[in-house]
């Protein structure tokens, strides 16, 4: 328990030892300690980013989905516009050419009559001319009808 | 178990154990290693204490192997385990200069470390059975060996003269010699009065010298009181074991016990004596305190 040299050299080594900690121990590692810091902060940072980066890019997916929904919406709207405006035109020229058919149909049919009735009436004359020459032929005595065969001579 | 012969009585037995390794100049002239407590008391100032400087020094060698070791390969990545435990330490210390130490200056905290780490190594020492290390030394020859240096006022003493010394270069450096000894006799007593301020100043100073002195010693023999008591403490329990094997067993309980409530001695000393470093030092720098 004597107070002596021991003071000196423990001061001296405290000294030495003090130095050694500042020079070598410390100083590296806070810096290791800082470094990892800020490391994490900057991670921390770009998290949030991407976060935030994701958030926009949902919210621009949403945004196209709703423009190209009422897109889609407008085109099957034309589309339909369109097919009732083919359907319509069709039914007009379907129409139009039925009732054209139905015009020459009918102007078939009439020329058809027309020819028949001709044709009848020919063969109507005909029977008559045959038929009156049978009963002429029957009921023609020539002294009885002499003198209407002389006036038809006589009229040539 | 004692150690050395079995004729020992339990005063020399304690005395034994109080002795250091003393080295130094005997009277008749020549140099050597004192064989006794007397002998050693006879030496004077000119002598040196092997065991302490050896301990101490030992244990600061580890300790800056340790840190160096890992300061050298510390990375900004995910450390690994021993790292992990010096970053620890580091983030320790950092935030108490922080939470005390107001001013600029990148001493303070590896100050603030090595105080921490070496009180609490030598404390550490006083956890290894009391008679281990001097029975060991014994068979090499060497007969006096203490090895706790916290229980020996030189080392502990120097630690606080250390801080002392900071404390005064801070002062004048911050302060400047004219700052420095205003504060020494400017406070706490104020006065306008041409008559009074000769008187109050000397009062001052001796209030604020006493103050100042207080520091250095409080922190030395705070440090010294506590461990030498806990090493006492160890001693007397260590005689109880040749005190028949009732009393063994009981001391040994007590050994535990104690053991275990010295951990936190020796933490809170460490922590206490690199605590008061750093508020003395914030004082320092501080312009009114």
């Amino acid at each position: 328990m004597n107070i002596n040299l021991t003071l000196i050299a423990q001061l001296v080594s405290f000294a030495v030892f003090v130095w050694f900690t500042m020079k070598y121990v410390w100083p590296p590692l806070v810096r290791a300690m800082d470094e990892r810091k800020a490391k994490i902060a900057d991670g921390l940072a770009a998290a949030e980013r991407g976060h935030h980066e994701h958030e926009l890019a949902e919210k621009r997916a949403k945004d196209t989905l709703v423009v190209a929904k009422q897109q889609a919406a407008e085109i099957k709207a034309a589309a339909e516009k369109q097919a009732t405006v083919i359907i319509e035109e069709a039914r007009e020229k379907a129409k139009e050419e039925g009732g054209r058919q139905l015009a020459a149909a009918q102007a078939e049919i009439a020329q058809e009559t027309n020819k028949a009735r001709e044709a009848l009436r020919a063969k109507v004359a005909e029977l008559a001319v045959l038929g009156a020459e049978k009963i002429l032929r029957k009921e023609i005595n020539a002294d009885a009808h002499k003198d209407i065969v002389e006036s038809v001579a006589n009229q040539i | 178990m004692m150690s050395g012969s079995e004729t020992l009585t339990s005063g020399e037995y304690i005395k034994h154990h109080l002795t250091n390794l003393t080295f130094g100049q005997f009277p008749d002239g020549h140099w050597g290693i004192a064989h006794s407590a007397e002998q050693a008391k006879e030496m004077g100032f000119w002598a040196i204490h092997l065991d302490s400087m050896f301990w101490s020094l030992g244990l600061a060698a580890l300790f800056g192997w340790f840190f160096m070791k890992v300061a050298k390969q510390a990375t900004a990545g995910v450390p690994g385990g021993l790292q992990n435990f010096v970053e620890l330490m580091i983030d320790f210390v950092n935030d108490s200069v922080r939470g005390s130490f107001s001013g600029k200056n990148d001493m303070v905290a590896p100050l603030a470390l090595t105080i921490f780490a070496w009180v609490f190594l030598m404390n550490l020492m006083d956890l290894v059975p009391v008679d281990l290390i001097p029975w060991l030394s014994g068979l090499i020859g060497i007969h006096h060996m203490k090895v706790v240096p916290s229980t020996d006022p030189n080392i502990t003493f120097a630690l606080a003269i250390g801080v002392f010394m900071l404390i005064l270069y801070y002062s004048i450096k911050i302060k400047g010699v004219g700052g420095f000894v205003g504060e020494l006799t400017g406070m706490p007593f104020e006065t306008k009065n041409p008559l009074l301020k000769p008187f109050f100043t000397v009062i001052n100073l001796v209030l604020e010298g006493v103050n100042l002195i207080a520091k250095p010693v409080s922190l030395s023999l705070r440090l010294f009181g506590n461990m030498y008591a806990g090493e006492m403490i160890f001693i007397l329990i260590a005689v109880m074991y040749s005190a028949g094997w009732a009393l063994g067993i009981f001391g040994g309980v007590l050994q535990l016990g104690w053991a275990i409530f010295h951990i936190l001695i020796i933490t809170l000393q460490a922590f206490i004596f690199m605590t008061l470093t750093i508020v003395y030092l914030d004082m320092a720098h501080s312009e009114h305190h």
